[in-house]
């Protein structure tokens, strides 16, 4: 029996893995083709976000599978548990990028306006954010997964930042408002796309811990929150 | 604190947190059991909290039953075996030298593995017990089946067929009968050995319901192989390994987060 359970564990493992690379790459493309003006590119994102559906309904299935079939325990459970969670969490991340992608579209067809600041540095930080996580995930790395939590809040300062800048650059071209209302949602959505990514963080660390860290930012926020659980799962 | 043999204290990655000694029914400290020179069970020091359920799992040979029959001192009757260290009940040494076995048997029932009634009727193997134990009143007899047969949920189902012999009962009335038998002494404790292991899924379920209920008055230690098993019935569980006590804790932890790693590996089916 554990064996069977073992093998279709990896099996999700594998398929979840897949999926985090497939997420990943649409959020690549998705602020590529903002910052490039790429309709093609654009195009593409919002093409895959089928695939990105059909992913997620299918890994919730296994997971269901498997729960339903070995009632797994302990490091077994909180994978399942984990992956259940962080499968809806790589979906609307899918979603996110479709929705950048559509401004990408957007901003092609209707003319550019300039960024009102480094729109790349936000872009590079949640694209960080959620590689790490994903980087985290594969080695079960509670540090890493941590490091993710505690990054949130600089993207949201560069957010915070972003409408302020936007409030003055529409004022000073108000006739670039609309672009500029849609690099105001391009910054917004990355911003959401980093709190998915501490979601994703935050599953790891109770995959590898056993402990629940949500809704207690001041702990890890230093970098020195401790959990480097006994029960050290490596196995996998 | 807990105390293991010296080749767990060094992979023990800090001390497991026992119950109080006063909240326990039963308390072992360095708690040996020898089968001529083997040591089934190796100084293991476990609290057993009163009236909570605490299944002890462990693979094969690992000394679960062994344990769990060193506490009514049914290894007694097993040539050769012997204990050592203290196993104290109710505030009193099991193997000290002024204890009376029977009376002991008396206050910690026991249920086995197999259904083991009596080729007598559903009364008389209810009533064996307290007949040996002096009681003799008819009507007392009566009231004394009719609550045990209700506590082990079975009065419902037996209660036309009282002097219909009890080995033309289903597997789990059986089972339920013996839970019966042993309630009707009015024991403080039940010791229950993989007491489903002979029944089918209907049954087993009927038995894990009555643990439940059971919990409220009695004491109950569980040894069970069948870990989800111990998941749904107990309040605590212990983990033995090759006679070494490695973990102890609530149920809801060791089967979530354990603490060591033998303990997940082998819930997780990993090994054992």
């Amino acid at each position: 029996m554990p064996k069977h359970l073992h093998r279709q564990m990896d099996k999700l493992k594998r398929e979840v893995l897949s999926l985090g690379a497939v997420v990943e790459d649409g959020v690549r493309k998705a602020v590529q083709a903002l910052e490039g003006r790429d309709a093609a590119l654009a195009e593409d994102v919002i093409k895959r976000d089928v695939d990105v559906d059909q992913a997620e309904v299918n890994l919730e299935e296994e997971c269901l599978k498997i729960l339903a079939l070995y009632q797994p325990v302990a490091i077994d459970l909180r994978f399942i548990v984990a992956v259940l969670k962080l499968n809806s969490d790589l979906e609307r991340i899918g979603d996110l990028a479709v929705n950048i992608a559509e401004r990408a579209l957007y901003i092609s067809e209707h003319g550019a306006a300039q960024f009102p600041l480094d729109f790349g540095k936000m872009a590079r930080e949640a694209q960080q954010m959620l590689k790490m996580s994903l980087d985290a995930l594969v080695n079960m790395d509670a540090r890493l997964a941590r490091e993710v939590c505690a990054a949130d809040d600089a993207v949201d300062a560069i957010n915070r930042q972003m409408y302020i800048q936007v409030q003055e650059s529409i004022r000073k071209t108000p006739e670039h408002m609309e672009g500029l209302i849609h690099l105001l949602s391009a910054s917004r959505h990355l911003e959401r796309i980093a709190d998915h990514a501490t979601n994703i963080a935050e599953d790891v660390v109770y995959m590898v811990e056993g402990e629940i860290i949500r809704h207690r930012a001041e702990d890890y926020r230093d970098g020195t929150a401790g959990g480097e659980g006994a029960g050290d799962p490596g196995q996998g | 604190m807990i105390k293991l043999s010296a080749e767990d204290i060094t992979q023990q990655s800090g001390p497991l947190e026992l119950p109080p000694q006063d909240s326990c029914h039963v308390y072992s400290r360095d708690f040996s059991v020898f089968y001529g020179d083997n040591e089934a069970v190796k100084k293991v020091t476990l609290g057993v909290p009163r009236a909570q359920v605490t299944a002890i799992i462990g693979p094969s040979g690992c000394g679960k039953s062994t344990y769990l029959r060193a506490v009514n001192r049914m290894n007694d009757l097993i040539p050769r075996c012997r204990a050592e260290g203290e196993l104290i009940f109710d505030g009193e040494n099991v193997y000290g030298p002024r204890v009376d076995v029977v009376a002991l048997r008396r206050r910690i029932g026991m249920v086995f593995q197999k259904p083991n009634p009596f080729p007598k009727s559903v009364f008389d193997n209810v009533a064996y017990g307290p007949r040996i134990h002096g009681v003799s009143g008819r009507n007392e007899l009566a009231g004394i089946v009719e609550r045990s047969l209700t506590r082990a949920a079975l009065w419902d189902e037996v209660r036309d067929r009282l002097s219909a012999n009890a080995l033309g009962l289903s597997g789990g009335q059986q089972q339920r009968l013996c839970i019966a038998r042993a309630l009707a002494v009015d024991p403080e404790m039940l010791l229950m050995d993989e007491p489903t292991s002979a029944l089918d899924p209907k049954a087993t379920s009927r038995i894990e319901d009555l643990i439940g209920e059971l919990r409220e008055q009695y004491t109950i230690v569980i040894v069970t192989h069948n870990m989800q098993q111990a998941a749904r019935v107990s309040d605590f569980t212990a983990f033995l390994y090759e006679g070494a006590l490695i973990e102890f804790g609530p149920t809801q932890q060791i089967f979530t987060k354990p603490r060591q790693k033998r303990t997940e590996d082998y819930i997780t089916g990993r090994f054992g």
